[in-house]
């Protein structure tokens, strides 16, 4: 086995991997097993409980032997332990540790922890548009409808969603569905953005983020046993809320891979390939879809989709397309056309026929609102019976957020030409775009100067997704620590510069193949050392491993 | 060929799809293929699910609106729901302070302005501090800010005199969230092992919805009606019994004070549910959202942790508990932020790694509803400028709520054929009803449940929408409908004496 650099390294990847056996696996001795949890994943605050208050906790890793809870590893749902979820999963823990370890005054090769396991706007900085706040701030404390310092098309705005709210007042629920005029705006919008396709606003459902929609749909589709279970198809690498849905739904999860060395194109060859083999198994009846990609970037070409949707049509297969990143197109040449736009363009056979729920979100694009869970799903020929079932479901958790929901409106209804705002609105929605658009260049440019990096370019959405050769004696020793090669990448990178992504394994991706998910969102000037960092660590890995030359291609 | 052929060449289907035949006509007389997904082939549990609150009745009342803005002549001129306890929907007021915070973390260029007094400025300044970027536009971590889950901690030890950590803490979105994620976890077995839940009859249909999503087994237990709703050990026992002849009872729910009847459990009550969680083996859920709604003399809310810790350690460090609060209740009645938390006590630790990861794959819970779940357990101090104010508006709200929940009790028990249990907390009356055999017999006709042709029958003819008992479940044969106390004491006084009007003449129209 190779040896470990160094002693600190040691004890890193060891107490990660006890995590990780805490998430995935059947741990060995029940009294390891707790301590180790308690310790390594809950550091000072449980001890702080630990010695000052004489909880069960404490008491269990102190005595032996217990009486046998009621909810324990082998009782709990298995579903739930089936699932994964790698964006916030080992490696986010383990950087949340290192954080708390610097501010308690731990020393570090480095000050400070940079988060680019996810694509949080905000937390990187990126200044919220200030119509929205205005908006959101107006509707949360009316009495500022009289302040001089707000604008009047903020106010409308505000009114306008006011009025649509019970008791004029954003502490009311909504219908289930979300507010009727928001939803009003938001079918508006799509007509717009799809060039006079008709939306309905009575098929538009707002959501808590995306997430929730999709999980909402998926929920609905899951049934049968056996052969029969309902199958859904997902593409490789993939966003894994779809693997973890699936997991915990007991679905089917059928992987289509992207084309890597066709910057990450869906190829319909390998969806009818995937197809037939999953077949044999279950019953596939949805197809997903991420466009622009997440993690790969990708922009879907207009032929692209189409040969999707036609594929979906001969195979009657429910259509699912995530499309939260519709504003994030940076490539020349690429353009984003959503799935519902094409469908109609292909003619009222596959326009009436094909069903289609598409998702959108306030955390993405150029207002990076994550916090708010706003978000929306439109769906297109659905049953109306189970468009019953669908409302009645979501009624069960009564309405989504409203100010998510009052984020949505102005996302959908933004300040127009003449309206006071504009100007303003235009300039930072633009800003926001044209930085992304640069750095989204400058990532795919650092990253393929490094040897043993190779990254397609960044078409769209917020994140680099490059591949990384790993050397043979690294693979080995991940192995033996029973964990993905590209954990352990992402582990010792963590370790060495504080700099937290996600390996691409968490994503899924083709066997043998190592990759990670970096999020573009950090300032320029943040992102340039980022990327300068992990150029000198990947130099230096292959250094450690014990190779100098990388193989080209 | 019947289709249009518009599509471009390059996506021409290959072969006549399907026959002809297997297409069904949609509502708008388009031909369409047999869908992907029907009533026949969706998930089954979905199906299953009912949810009373936001039933038909709900449907056929926004319907009714939707005819009188059309012009149509009812003997009403609006509709009044009463069916869900929407507290700013019937016209209370929000508390100024939360409100002024929200707004100062919405629109943090709001500090520089001279209009917000200090102490609201000072919360917002801590709580954008804790948010990544400060701006509450960023995701949390998924259990919640840290800050948030301390002010949280630090909330329940004033309120208990009992230890609390944050790290117990989860926050959710709205309780129904944090509900259904703890009974997704406890959900396992197949058959005669398969995880039952004890939930009490009446219930808030939540409990009901989520076990049939999560394919759960139900196990009733029926509340005491004749001892004003409390909850009898005896009865869990019998409940108990028979469950664990087809399936493995492993928790049980109990929602104090009571939704939909509106009881506060006495603090013997309490002990008897928590001695029998822990002979049994038994999680324990404790709903609390409506810990400060308690209005008859001699009542007073024990959560179900204090007890517990008071218990000794032979209880508190065995019985696992789970116990719920949201923003949605109480004096605040914010139920659009969808705040809210969770407290766990005794979960095994591996448990919450699972639950922690579970959770993570939603994110994080909206953080307005964090911003706002702060300010609850962090109120204005009497040293703060603006605690005259909050202390007055909360007082107001929450005496409002004491008085008309009085009224409401007097007069259903004034009316013949109705009688009212004292609405000793919460937010909804849950009077009995006597119906006439004729209506039972029309209700059967129609094959609704009696109370709900009752309901139906109110809704036309007074406009008034209630949830009728058969939503929350009853005792076989006894009839009951929910009626929220929130709207204004005149309004609610002009419903009561509608219902009442309504009572009287269906009574007399089945005799």
């Amino acid at each position: 086995m190779h040896r470990l650099p160094s002693s600190a390294n040691r004890s890193l990847v060891a107490g990660a991997l006890e995590q990780y056996c805490a998430l995935v696996m059947r741990p060995k001795s029940k009294t390891i097993r707790q301590e180790s949890v308690r310790f390594k994943t809950q550091g000072p605050i449980e001890s702080y409980g630990l010695k000052r208050y004489s909880t069960a906790e404490a008491t269990v890793a102190s005595t032996s032997k217990i009486r046998e809870k009621t909810l324990t590893m082998e009782t709990l749902n298995p579903q739930v332990k089936a699932v994964e979820y790698a964006v916030r999963g080992l490696i986010v823990m383990k950087a949340d540790e290192i954080e708390r370890c610097l501010r308690e005054g731990g020393k570090q090769p480095f000050t400070e922890v940079i988060k680019a396991n996810i694509g949080d706007a905000h937390a990187m900085g990126q200044q919220p548009i200030t119509f929205l706040r205005q908006v959101v701030a107006l509707c949360t404390f009316p009495e500022l409808m009289d302040s001089p310092g707000f604008p009047e098309d903020a106010k409308a705005r505000a009114q306008r969603i006011l009025r649509g709210c019970g008791g004029t007042s954003l502490g009311s629920y909504t219908a289930s569905q979300g507010v009727e005029c928001i939803r009003q705006d938001i079918a508006t919008y799509i007509g717009q953005r799809d060039q006079g396709v008709p939306a309905d606003w009575n098929n538009i459902f707002l959501t808590t983020g995306a997430s929730d929609g999709i999980v909402s749909i998926l929920k609905m589709l899951v049934s049968g046993q056996g052969a029969s279970r309902t199958g859904v198809m997902i593409p490789i690498p993939q966003y894994p809320l779809y693997s973890a849905a699936i997991a915990e739904m007991e679905a089917v999860q059928i992987n289509y891979y992207l084309d890597e060395d066709n910057c990450w194109a869906l190829d319909i060859n390998e969806l009818h390939r995937a197809y037939q083999a999953a077949r044999e198994h279950c019953q596939p009846r949805v197809i997903c879809i991420i466009n622009p990609g997440n993690p790969t970037g990708q922009v879907q070409s207009r032929k692209c989709i189409e040969e999707v949707l036609h594929f979906a049509y001969e195979e009657n297969l429910f259509v699912m397309s995530d499309e939260v990143y519709q504003d994030n197109v940076y490539a020349s040449g690429c353009k984003f056309h959503s799935f519902k736009k094409v469908l109609f363009e292909m003619g009222p056979e596959y326009f009436n026929s094909v069903e289609l729920a598409s998702f959108h979100s306030t955390s993405k694009g150029y207002t990076g609102e994550c916090g708010f869970r706003g978000g929306y799903m439109e769906v297109l020929n659905l049953d109306p019976e189970v468009k019953a079932q669908l409302l009645k479901l979501r009624s069960v958790q009564l309405c989504p957020p409203v100010s998510g929901q009052a984020a949505m409106d102005i996302i959908a209804n933004p300040p127009q030409p003449d309206e006071p705002s504009f100007s303003l609105f235009h300039q930072e929605k633009t800003a926001v775009l044209g930085s992304l658009k640069e750095k989204a260049q400058l990532t795919e440019e650092i990253l393929n100067s490094v040897p043993g990096i190779q990254c397609n370019p960044v078409q769209g959405a917020m994140y680099a997704f490059p591949r990384l050769f790993i050397p043979p004696k690294a693979v080995e020793q991940a192995k033996a620590l029973g964990m993905q090669p590209d954990m352990l990448y992402c582990l010792r990178l963590l370790e060495e510069t504080g700099i937290c992504l996600v390996p691409g394994s968490g994503f899924g991706q083709r066997e043998g193949t190592y990759h990670f998910r970096m999020t573009i969102l950090p300032t320029k000037e943040k992102l340039k050392v980022l990327l300068d960092k992990v150029s000198d660590f990947h130099i230096k890995f292959l250094k450690d491993y014990g190779t100098s030359e990388v193989p080209r291609g | 060929m019947f289709i249009l052929r518009l599509w471009s060449a390059s996506a021409r289907p290959s072969k006549p799809r399907l026959d002809i035949s297997t297409r069904k006509m949609t509502e708008n007389g388009v031909l369409h293929p047999e869908r992907v997904l029907t009533l026949d082939t969706m998930n089954p549990n979905v199906k299953r699910v009912e949810y009373a609150v936001r039933g038909p009745i709900v449907q056929r009342a926004v319907q009714i609106e939707k005819e009188l803005k059309e012009g149509v002549k009812k003997p009403f001129t609006e509709v009044l729901r009463a069916n869900i306890g929407d507290c700013h929907a019937m016209g209370q007021r929000p508390i100024t302070f939360l409100r002024q915070v929200l707004a100062l973390c919405a629109y943090p260029e709001l500090l520089e302005d001279n209009k917000f007094p200090e102490d609201a400025k000072s919360r917002a300044r801590r709580f954008l501090a804790a948010c990544g970027g400060g701006s509450i536009g960023a995701y949390s971590m998924s259990q919640g800010i840290e800050l948030v889950r301390q002010d949280v901690a630090r909330y329940i030890e004033r309120r208990d005199g009992i230890p609390s950590n944050p790290d117990n803490i989860y926050l959710s979105s709205g309780a129904s969230d944090a509900i259904t994620t703890m009974l997704k976890l406890l959900i396992s077995g197949e058959g005669a092992s398969r995880t039952g839940v004890m939930i009490s009859k009446p219930q808030y249909p939540l409990y009901s919805a989520a076990l049939a999503d999560l394919g759960g087994v139900q196990i009733n237990y029926y509340l005491d009606e004749a001892k004003n709703w409390s909850l009898d050990a005896s009865e869990l026992r019998r409940s108990l019994a028979e469950a664990k002849k087809h399936c493995t009872p492993r928790a049980i729910c109990v929602i104090n004070p009571g939704n939909p009847t509106g009881q506060v459990q006495s603090r013997q009550c309490i002990e008897d549910v928590i001695r029998f969680a822990a002979e049994e083996n038994l999680f324990l859920m404790a709903d609390e959202v409506y810990q400060d709604n308690i209005y008859a003399e001699g009542c007073e809310f024990n959560s179900f942790k204090k007890v517990l810790f008071e218990m000794g350690p032979k209880y508190s460090n065995k019985v696992e508990l789970a116990s719920f609060h949201s923003t949605s209740k109480c004096y605040m009645g914010e139920c659009g932020f969808r705040g809210g938390y969770m407290e766990l006590i005794n979960l095994d630790p591996d448990v919450k790694v699972q639950l922690t990861k579970l959770v993570s794959v939603r994110l994080c819970p909206p953080v307005t509803g964090q911003a706002l779940l702060d300010l609850v357990v962090n109120p204005p101090q009497p040293d703060e400028p603006s605690y005259p104010t909050f202390k007055k508006e909360r007082a107001a709200v929450l005496a409002a709520l004491a008085d008309k929940a009085k009224m409401a009790e007097e007069i259903f028990n004034k009316v013949p054929g109705i009688s009212c249990n004292t609405v000793q907390g919460a937010m909804y009356a849950f009077p009995r009803i006597e119906l006439p055999q004729k209506a039972i017999e029309a209700a059967k006709e129609k094959g609704q449940a009696p109370d709900m042709f009752y309901c139906m029958s109110l809704l036309e003819e007074k406009g008034i929408c209630l949830v009728p008992g058969s939503g929350f479940g009853q005792r076989e044969g006894t009839f009951h409908f929910r009626m929220t106390i929130l709207p204004p004491t005149e309004t609610l006084k002009v419903v009561l004496q509608k219902i009442e009007e309504f009572h009287l003449k269906f009574t007399e129209q089945y005799s």
